[in-house]
């Protein structure tokens, strides 16, 4: 790679010859407007609000899709380009439902920001609103065409970064509508759940289905048990809602509010973690001492284990039978905590504060209930949590830290990384090393396994005469790869344990944490900066292994018996079934 | 609405089988699998992305996007009134909207005993004639809305004898 010389706005500038004007302006603290462009997933000219004159050219040029060369010479605000840039604008919001004081997306939309920008008080072009369209049949996403500006960003990252492809361009002109094919529901046609859209959305056009309410009912019925749960990666995400930086971690601040809001007990997701630990650990074991189905694949996120069901129920034995955290906690409230404190399960609602729109799903599970009683009531996601936050008026900022609520919010180090890509990995080699070695090993960090690469592998030597060949990975074209090569026999046949996540860099990066401006991700790593906040209070917690939690000890010792016994086969595990691609009518 | 109706799909894969290898090909199968079918299905559709291994909402958005798909049956009769500029000045919207009303069929749809479609269409070469409406392979031009009902009236009766 070399430099070219290129001129902004008539200053001298050496760049490097393999970017575009968007990326070298940036490069120079020069801020051009954009709105359909996001790095590496959308960068296809279509909104031209990042419009610039360019010498020797007659038309404005897209920045976003302008490579240089070599003694380019471009202008980003000359009154050409403002008005351009204008009239742009204002034709994308004529056919806009502008409704923003009741908008989800309120206060942290890139539409309204622009606007705001650029000071655009009137719209002169008023004219009929094309789309109408409404679809809230899925559990999780929520499509509102009214809004949609045609950006195509979620179009690409269904399609490229996860591997689905289930939006896309419908129609042309003044109908064209970005939607699924013969207009079906979002939930008819194979979309796994995992709100990647959504978080990639610059506007209010696709949203959770907001379960804010259901909650506040549950709390406000005198004669329910509401208990909470929350996610390991809520904590590393939540805090951006309410100002502070990305990557930071918020723990104290998040158990305090929950118990504000009125929680009877705030529990803690990573609890159900050690447990996911001390089963899947134990299942990985038997599986090798048995000759079980390899490789053996992690279960814990919802979104991946419907991209399984939907596009590879061949290879469903290849998962693991352990239910996901949130539902082994869920499963683990509604009877031991509900027989030791002598609450009817049917009197407990129990919440769960996911970074996850799949989570919704996943909790509707028929397989995950026991006796008609769903182990986890109400799923909702950081976003909404910070909706009941502000509702009740809660100081987040200044509130005090607490901690989680004894026994069922004891956790580990080990629990706390289940948030990141090759969180679940570790955390499970650390405690499997420590079984197969009849030890309390000194090395608890498997440094191969992190990072926000879409795969990761390593060849782990677990005992003196036991190697284990282990992957994790990120980002369902990711899954995909790996369940292609599986498929077929190929390189990936021969792994042992393969943790997979459906969204790129983990839960911290789900579909239900807060959404990051695209001028932000350009600066910054956003799924590394909030998986620091997690491998930091790991590395703060005395107890790293989840087989160390006295928490998990005692519930095994006084309830579940021992990892894979009959109890956690009863309550813990779970199966999976074949799913149409296309739900036919 | 996703109820697939074709079962026989020889001839589609035959189709693919015969352009996969150039680019651009989703073009020429689209165009010649509607002409060994007809119609453009959603089972058609899966079975082109499926061969292409390609996402179905490829297939769909062009499928979409050119007029001369169509995903659904034509009828038996086909209506065509021209949307072209020398038709539309002379109102040829309200002869469209005359047949919507007579045949309760909507543009770009079969009427539900299979019977009739209405498309609108392009400038069809008969501006001399405009407003103009075409009736399978007959034109009729110079029209007026109240023309309109007796026109169809023939088709609708001409069916109803053979029925
Ligand atoms: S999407 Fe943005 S601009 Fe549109 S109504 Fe919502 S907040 Fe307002
Ligand atoms: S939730 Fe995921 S699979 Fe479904 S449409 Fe959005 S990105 Fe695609
Ligand atoms: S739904 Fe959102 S991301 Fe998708 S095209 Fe519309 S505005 Fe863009
Ligand atoms: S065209 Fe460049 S940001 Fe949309």
């Amino acid at each position: 790679m070399s430099n070219v010389n290129i001129k902004i706005n008539g200053m001298d500038l050496s760049v490097p010859d393999d970017i575009t004007v968007l990326e070298a302006a940036k490069m120079n603290d020069i801020d051009i407007p954009t709105l359909c462009y996001l790095r590496g997933i959308n960068q296809i000219g279509a909104c031209r609000m990042c419009l610039v004159e360019q010498k020797g050219a007659r038309a404005l040029q897209a920045s976003c899709v302008l490579p240089v060369s070599e003694g380019l010479e471009v202008w980003t605000n000359t009154k050409k380009v403002r008005d351009a840039r204008r009239v742009n604008l204002e034709l994308i919001l004529s056919n806009h439902n502008r409704e923003c004081t009741i908008c989800t997306r309120n206060e942290r939309c890139e539409l309204q920001k622009l606007c705001q920008d650029l000071g655009i008080r009137d719209i002169p072009y008023e004219g009929e609103i094309s789309g109408h369209k409404i679809d809230d049949a899925s559990i999780s996403v929520v499509r509102d065409e009214t809004k949609c500006i045609l950006c195509k960003r979620c179009v690409n990252v269904c399609r490229n970064v996860q591997g689905v492809g289930v939006l896309g361009p419908v129609g042309r002109g003044f109908t064209s509508r970005v939607e699924p094919v013969f207009d079906l529901s979002l939930n008819d046609v194979g979309c796994i759940n995992c709100g990647q859209c959504i978080i990639h959305c610059p506007v209010g056009a696709l949203k959770e289905r907001d379960d804010v309410d259901k909650v506040w009912e549950a709390l406000d019925d005198p004669k329910k048990y509401v208990v909470v749960q929350s996610a390991p990666a809520v904590r590393a995400a939540l805090g951006e809602m309410f100002g502070f930086p990305i990557g930071t971690n918020v723990t104290g601040k998040l158990a305090a509010s929950l118990r504000r809001i009125g929680f009877d007990k705030v529990f803690d997701t990573d609890f159900g973690a050690d447990v996911t630990i001390m089963e899947e650990g134990t299942e990985l074991i038997d599986r090798i001492q048995n000759n079980g189905v390899f490789p053996m694949i992690t279960s814990c996120s919802p979104g991946w284990i419907k991209l399984m069901e939907t596009y590879y129920p061949d290879l469903l034995p290849h998962l693991s039978s352990c239910k996901s955290p949130q539902a082994m906690e869920g499963a683990l409230i509604k009877s031991h905590f509900a027989e030791m404190n002598h609450i009817n399960p049917e009197d407990i609602v129990v919440v769960s504060v996911m970074p996850c729109v799949a989570k919704k799903f996943e909790v509707k599970r028929s397989e995950l209930s026991e006796g008609g009683l769903p182990d986890v009531d109400i799923a909702i996601t950081t976003r909404e949590l910070a909706r009941m936050i502000k509702e009740a008026r809660i100081d987040f900022e200044n509130v005090r830290d607490e901690d989680f609520d004894p026994y069922f919010g004891d956790y580990t180090g080990a629990a706390v990384i289940f948030g990141a890509t090759g969180g679940v990995m570790e955390a499970a080699l650390r405690t499997v090393a420590d079984v197969l070695n009849d030890a309390d090993l000194e090395a608890v960090d498997y440094e191969m396994v992190r990072g926000v690469d879409g795969i990761k592998t390593a060849e782990i030597a677990v005992t003196p005469d036991l190697t284990v060949k282990v992957a994790a990975a990120s980002g369902g074209a990711n899954l995909r790869k790996i369940m292609d090569s599986i498929r077929e026999g190929g390189e990936f046949a021969d792994y042992d344990f393969i943790e997979m996540m459906a969204c790129p860099g983990g839960c911290v990066n789900g579909g239900g944490q807060p959404h990051v401006r695209a001028k932000d991700k350009l600066e910054k790593d956003i799924p590394a900066e909030r998986a620091k906040a997690l491998y930091d209070e790991d590395k703060a917690h005395k107890i790293r292994k989840s087989h160390q939690n006295p928490s998990i000890t005692r519930i095994y010792d006084e309830y579940l018996g021992k990892p894979g016994g009959h109890k956690s086969h009863e309550l813990l595990h779970t199966t999976y079934h074949a799913r149409p691609k296309i739900k036919e009518s | 609405m996703a109820a697939r109706r074709i079962t026989d799909f020889t001839a589609v894969k035959e189709i693919v089988a015969k352009h996969r290898d150039t680019p651009g090909c989703l073009m020429p199968i689209l165009q010649e699998t509607q002409g060994a079918y007809g119609y453009l299905p959603l089972e058609l559709q899966e079975v082109i992305a499926d061969e292409l291994d390609i996402p179905l909402t490829e297939v769909y958005g062009v499928a979409t996007f050119y007029s001369q798909f169509t995903l659904k049956p034509k009828g038996a009769n086909q209506v065509h009134v021209c949307l072209g500029t020398a038709c539309y000045v002379r109102g040829s919207k309200k002869i469209l909207d005359k047949v919507i009303d007579v045949l309760g069929t909507d543009v770009g749809e079969t009427s539900e005993d299979g019977r009739f479609s209405v498309d609108a269409t392009r400038c069809v070469g008969a501006c001399g004639l405009a407003p103009v409406m075409m009736v399978n392979d007959t034109v009729y031009g110079r029209l007026t809305p109240d023309q309109v009902p007796k026109i169809l009236k023939q088709y609708i009766e001409k069916k109803e004898e053979t029925a």
